[in-house]
């Protein structure tokens, strides 16, 4: 017999997946109004985060629902935890998405850099960890979550020689300090959201493996 | 369980670290069954079950109708051979193999409550307490008021019924009837207390009292409990037991059972996907 329950967690699942491709759609936008200094696609991504607003609010009525009338266990239990869980994450890529487009917009109107150092670099791992972790979710693949664990690590070696750098070329044109700024804060950005990525990988693997791996736990 | 500790504040549990929980550590052990098989007739209601139960632990069994649950805490006191039914394997209380024991001596260390009370019709709230005294040959010792207040104590009915002791047992509530039942049970002063089903004919509120109260019991008994009610034995027991078509299919720590559990029939049941 088909359980009424089970309708109710893919209903969650299927809004999850929803949510995901909007964070993730305006993560690729604002990272575009960076990289090509495209107001039109910044002002877009501040615009549709509302929708990723109204989706988490419905995610977290439903879960409420579930844990008040379903009283879930095992991989049920542990499924709603991890929802509950990458819901708040996504929804914060979701503002990580906005700030990156607000920074585009700071770039697209002061003095023009040569280089954007290791931005794109940065962007494209974060893009892919964003992508993997979603696809781990979906295709319920610890093995696809594991890498994503272990690709955080070079952004924040990334994002610390990101503060170096940007101090050295302000050292030579002070007119840069703007976009210099700028810089450091779509870095800073990018950072927190292949934190979030790795939230949601680590959720991941918590709801099919029932492994606690945030903070290195299983090493402890 | 595991608790890990980071930073002096951050504390997790290790779901999958519980699962050795049963056998990792020295036991003091109450009961211990053995390769149980049990039978009505020809038809085998247990296979092969084995099952280690710690002192002053509260096990619980559960499983779909008709798995052996009843079957197997009726075999632990003697009770299946009352019904008619037969029994091999061995079955240890304190190490000693419980058929090397008198049944009668055997059913006043580990006693038993059923799924609907069934006080004495004939006897009053201090009779019915005291009538396992009697029959044990234990009226004699001249405390028996004292052991019925104790008893009600520990039942956790003292209070409601200590100006009326003299009423019938069945002029009380039902969940009253249940806990008057129990501390019959308890008045011969048992090491084991066996509970079928105790709450299932029970509204919300004297369920909660007996969910209670096993929880109180558990300093000076060892409880193994078969329910149907799934949130209950999630809330009262240590351990719990998956039976199913007589066998035991998994007996971990309860709460693995019901965050993280090893097999995937014991998965299919506590999430409802089957049962």
């Amino acid at each position: 017999m088909e359980r009424h329950f089970q309708h109710e967690l893919e209903g969650v699942k299927t809004n999850l997946i929803k949510m995901g491709s909007a964070v993730e759609e305006n993560i690729n936008n604002a990272v575009i109004a960076i990289l090509e200094r495209n107001e039109v696609i910044a002002a877009k991504v501040i615009e549709s985060d509302k929708r990723i607003d109204t989706l988490e609010i419905e995610i977290d009525n439903a879960i409420i629902d579930m844990l008040a009338l379903q009283q879930p266990v095992a991989s049920d239990l542990r499924f709603i935890i991890a929802a509950q869980k990458i819901n708040n994450d996504l929804e914060r890529i979701g503002d990580h998405a906005v700030n990156l487009a607000e920074s585009a917009l700071t770039l697209q109107k002061s003095k023009k850099l040569e280089s954007l150092l290791e931005i794109p670099q940065m962007v494209s791992a974060t893009k892919l960890m964003l992508k993997y972790a979603l696809d781990s979710f979906i295709l319920l693949d610890p093995k696809m979550a594991r890498i994503v664990l272990e690709t955080d690590d070079q952004i924040d070696e990334w994002n610390r020689s990101m503060t170096t750098n940007v101090i050295e070329l302000l050292k030579n044109d002070k007119q840069l300090i703007e976009p210099g700024l700028a810089l450091i804060r779509i870095s800073q950005n990018l950072e927190r959201v292949a934190d979030m990525a790795t939230n949601i990988a680590e959720e991941v693997i918590f709801h099919i493996q029932a492994l606690v791996v945030k903070h290195h736990a299983e090493e402890i | 369980m595991v608790i890990i500790r980071i930073k002096g504040t951050v504390m997790i549990e290790t779901l999958q670290k519980f699962s050795p929980a049963i056998v990792s550590h020295k036991m003091d052990l109450k009961l211990e069954a053995k390769t149980v098989n049990a039978f009505f007739g020809k038809t085998q209601a247990l296979q092969n079950v084995s099952l280690s139960i710690e002192k002053n632990h509260v096990v619980a069994i559960i499983g779909p109708s008709g798995c052996g649950k009843s079957t197997f805490l009726r075999c632990l006191n003697r009770m299946h051979e009352v019904a008619g039914g037969t029994m091999n394997g061995t079955i240890l209380l304190d190490g000693k193999d419980i058929h090397e024991n008198d049944p009668v001596n055997l059913r006043r260390r580990v006693g038993m409550v059923f799924q609907k009370a069934n006080p004495f019709p004939t006897m009053s709230i201090f009779d019915n307490v005291a009538a396992g005294l009697r029959l044990n040959g234990m009226a004699h010792n001249g405390h028996i008021a004292e052991i019925v207040e104790r008893s009600l104590q520990q039942a956790a009915l003292w209070n409601e019924v200590k100006d009326s002791l003299s009423k019938n047992g069945m002029s009380i509530s039902g969940g009253q009837q249940q806990r008057l039942c129990i501390a019959r049970a308890l008045a011969v002063n048992p090491e084991v207390l066996l509970m079928d089903e105790p709450a299932s004919a029970l509204d919300p509120i004297p369920t909660a009292k007996i969910e209670e109260l096993i929880y109180e019991l558990k300093k000076d008994y060892t409880i193994i409990i078969v329910t149907h009610n799934m949130q209950q034995a999630a809330r009262v027991s240590d351990e719990t037991a998956f039976f199913y078509l007589g066998e035991i299919i998994e007996f971990d720590n309860t709460k693995k059972i019901f965050t993280a559990p090893s097999i995937k029939q014991t998965e299919d049941y506590v999430t409802g996907r089957f049962g």
